[in-house]
Formats: C-alpha cells, structure tokens, sequence
C-alpha cells in the first residue's frame, strides 16, 4: 500500500467513511469454476436505476474505489451504461472479469471510460488445465486475447491466479505468461466456502506442505525474510489494532443490495432496497458490532504467537462459526510462513491426537479380555 | 498565465472529498494526490466556466484570510502544476468539461 493510501485509509478510518466498495452486479456467469462459491442462478438482481441510485447514495457516502464484480459483470447488458455512470459520479473503477467477453471494441471502451485497473483470472498458462477449471473450452484463450486488447489500448491489467490442487504446478507458468503480457501476477492459496455456507470447497484447498513451498517461492511475499520470520508475541499496539478493513472503511454490496461487511464476510448487515446505503453503513447493528473488535478480543488469536504477522481473515472466522474467532486457514498460512502452529493449530491437534489413543483403548480391551 | 483563464477539471480522473481534502486519482498510472482545503475549494470551483481569477475572489479569498494577489499566485502555480499532470485542463475560453462532475464537490 502506498504511504498516500495508507494515509487516506487512516483518516477514513478516523471519519468513518466507506473508502472502498465492492459491488456485485449479478452472480451470473458464463464460466463454472469447480472452486466458485456462488450460486449462478439470478434471483431478482438490481435493476439499472437501482444500481444508479446506489451509485449516488455511494458518492455521497464518500466511497472513492468502486470495484465491481461478480459473478461475470459483462454478463449484465447494461455494463457499459454502469461504468460510464460511476465514472461520471467520479469514482476510482476497478473490474473483476474473466474477460471472456472482451475484445478489441470492449477494451476501448474501458480505456475511454478510464476505468483504474482489471483483474483477470488466470488459472494456468495450459489450456487443457484453465478450461477444466472454467469448464468453458476455449476459455484460456479468449482471455490471454482479451488481455492483450486491453493492454494495446494501455489498461493496467493484474492476473489473479488462484491456487488450487487442479493447477498448483502451474504457478511459474502463470506467472511467467504475466511477463509476457507485461502484466502484474497476484497468486492466491485460499479456497473459501460457498456463501451458503457449504464448505465442501475447501478441500481443493492445497495442501500444508505445498503452502510452505509457495510462500518461499522468489517474489511471492514482499519481503521473506520479514514475512516467514519467527514472530515476535502480542504487543499493545497489536492487540489494540483493528483485525481488517472490513466494515471499517469497506464493505460489499451483492446484486440483489445486500450489504455485508466483505464480499468474503458474509454477515447480513442491510439491504439497500429496504433502507439508505449511509444508513446501513452508519446504523447496522452488525456492521457496528463487527467494528467493536480489535485484536484483543479474539478468541485464541489474542494470545497467539503469530498474531502480529497472521492474516486472519475475519469473515473466513465468521464462516467458521466465530467472528471473534481464529481462521483455520490462516492459522495454516502463518504455520506455513513462519513454522509455528498458532493456538488454534494446537488446539485442533490435541484433541485430534486425544482421539488417537487406539494403543491405549486396545491395552484396556486386552485386559478387559485378559 | 492569462488573467482569463478557465480552468476545468479532466474526466479522466477520480475524486471525492474525504474531510477538508481532495482526493484525486488518474488512471491508468495509478497516480494519487491529494489537495488541501484552499486547493480543494479551487478545484471544485473549477467548472471550465469561471475565470481563475473569479474563482479566486469569490472563493478563495471570501472563505480564507488571504490578499487576492498572493492567493492568485499560488492558485495559479497549483493550476498550472495539476494540470502538467491532466488533472485539470486550462483554457482561454470557457468550456464544459466539468459539467459531467457534479458530485465531485460534494
């Protein structure tokens, strides 16, 4: 982050104003990712002028990044009619596409509308591997095309490569095609559970073992030696800090207005059809209680050893069962970073290993027998 | 710099108030700034209509204990380093550029 942002986020924080702002146009979508966590089917998404209503009550709010997502967002006919509205309420655009849908004609529009930055979801540089992830043949290719439409017209483009057992191997190869395209490559090693809650997903999660081998790979963490550095215990200044961004100054709004905390938090905390967006933000009995937690009341994690480098991530807790609770899966990635198990690793071991005493149970049964 | 020169805001930009200060971002390069009160409030007079130096008068040195020439000055040097960057197109006439941004000055 740079240090403006960083300043920017501070006083947001300070004044209380929603900085960034993710908005799911639809949850359609003309990929079936095996590891998607929504359901496609459309169940009463915003309309055009809803969404233009929103984008007002959003400016006047003081939202300042705008992303929006899905979902495929070129999938809504009226998308281009939605950019070119949030560009002229003055917002900082930023998409997440698969790009399928992009070619040359698209890829000016979004240069003339100025748009920030496009993410673009790559998960290997094999088409045979890409497309049985997509499962939409065809699909690798129609985005690398889209990519390079986009970047002639001089967009700045990321590659988002989520890590997954289909695709672990193919890292380098993604990032290797990134510097090809001249485009920035963010990899990503977590699996989330559907929003229904459904958490058969996580097991296309990769494994510990190829964890600790990503986190060392040449330019995946920004700095190493800092990131996979034993880590010092909880402090004050740790303990009084805010777990994330999430209801602080962020939060998401899906295609049928809800609003929640994160896109990956998914904590019903208003609908913006029911109510004022400002209201929702300033009044919901969620978001407020989401924002009386700091580090200190976290269960576990407050006296964890990894605490002041782990990336907890609230929302995932909440899907776990505890918004004041540990991540198991970044319990893991911190396991992985630093090699220490975090509390909650311990704990989840123990227990395992008191299941275990099968030589115990089988000594009392030849006694018993005896 | 002309005494009449207008002064617009660029649609290639982002911008939204955060408190007493502007917040500006260009793409594609990413390029964020930000203004202070004085330089906020010229920014969002910054319709392409209102001469520089009226927009001066009228706001600057209505709202802020400051002498007109100094203020102009300064306003001037601001105007002319935003708009080295695209962040605000200077002309000799008036135009309608900023029409479109209405809601930055909220």
């Amino acid at each position: 982050m740079s240090h403006l942002v960083a300043e920017m986020s501070a006083k947001a924080l300070k004044l209380g104003i929603p900085l960034s702002v993710q908005l799911d146009l639809t949850y359609r979508c003309n990929e079936r990712c095996v590891h998607c966590y929504l359901d496609h089917e459309d169940h009463g998404e915003m309309t055009t002028s809803e969404i233009k209503d929103l984008l007002d009550q959003l400016a006047e709010a003081g939202v300042f990044f705008l992303t929006l997502s899905g979902g495929e967002i070129l999938m809504r006919r009226d998308f281009f009619e939605i950019v070119e509205y949030a560009r002229m309420r003055a917002f900082c655009v930023k998409l997440k596409t698969n790009a399928v849908l992009i070619r040359e004609k698209e890829a000016k529009r979004l240069r003339d509308l100025d748009v920030e930055s496009i993410q673009i979801s790559i998960y290997s540089h094999r088409p045979e591997v890409h497309d049985a992830i997509t499962k939409m043949p065809g699909s690798l290719r129609r985005s690398i095309n889209a990519i390079r439409f986009l970047r002639s017209k001089g967009l700045h483009v990321t590659i988002a490569n989520v890590l997954m057992l289909q695709n672990l191997q193919d890292y380098p190869g993604v990032r290797a095609l990134g510097a090809e395209l001249g485009v920035e490559v963010t990899i990503d090693p977590t699996i989330t559970p559907k929003m229904d809650g459904d958490r058969s997903l996580l097991d296309l999660n990769i494994d510990q073992a190829a964890l600790e081998h990503v986190f060392r790979e040449e330019g995946m963490l920004e700095n190493v030696g800092e990131s996979c550095a034993p880590p010092v215990g909880p402090d004050d200044e740790v303990l009084n800090s805010l777990p994330c961004s999430a209801g602080h100054t962020a939060c998401y709004v899906s295609p049928y207005g809800d609003v929640y905390p994160c896109v990956q938090f998914p904590l019903p905390s208003g609908n913006v059809r029911r109510d004022k967006f400002l209201d929702i933000w300033r009044h919901s009995p969620q978001l407020n209680e989401v924002r009386s937690i700091t580090t200190r009341d976290l269960t576990g994690c407050s006296h964890c050893s990894n605490v002041s480098s782990c990336t907890r991530c609230p929302g995932l807790a909440y899907m776990e069962g505890n918004m004041r609770g540990p991540s198991t899966q970044d319990c893991e990635k911190s396991f992985a970073r630093t090699g220490i198990q975090s509390v909650n690793l311990k704990s989840k071991r123990s227990s395992v290993a008191g299941l275990v005493q099968i030589q115990n149970v089988a000594a009392i049964s030849q006694a018993v027998s005896a | 710099m002309s005494e009449k020169c207008y002064v617009a805001r660029s649609s290639k930009i982002a911008a939204r108030m955060m408190g007493d200060e502007m917040m500006i971002m260009l793409a594609p390069e990413s390029t964020l700034f930000t203004l202070n009160e004085v330089a906020s409030v010229i920014f969002k007079a910054a319709d392409g209509a209102t001469p520089l130096d009226e927009i001066v008068a009228e706001r600057v040195c209505s709202e802020f204990d400051v002498e007109f020439e100094a203020a102009l000055k300064d306003a001037e040097h601001m105007v002319k380093e935003l708009a080295g960057h695209g962040v605000l197109i200077v002309s000799d006439k008036p135009t309608t550029q900023s029409r479109a941004f209405a809601q930055v000055a909220r």
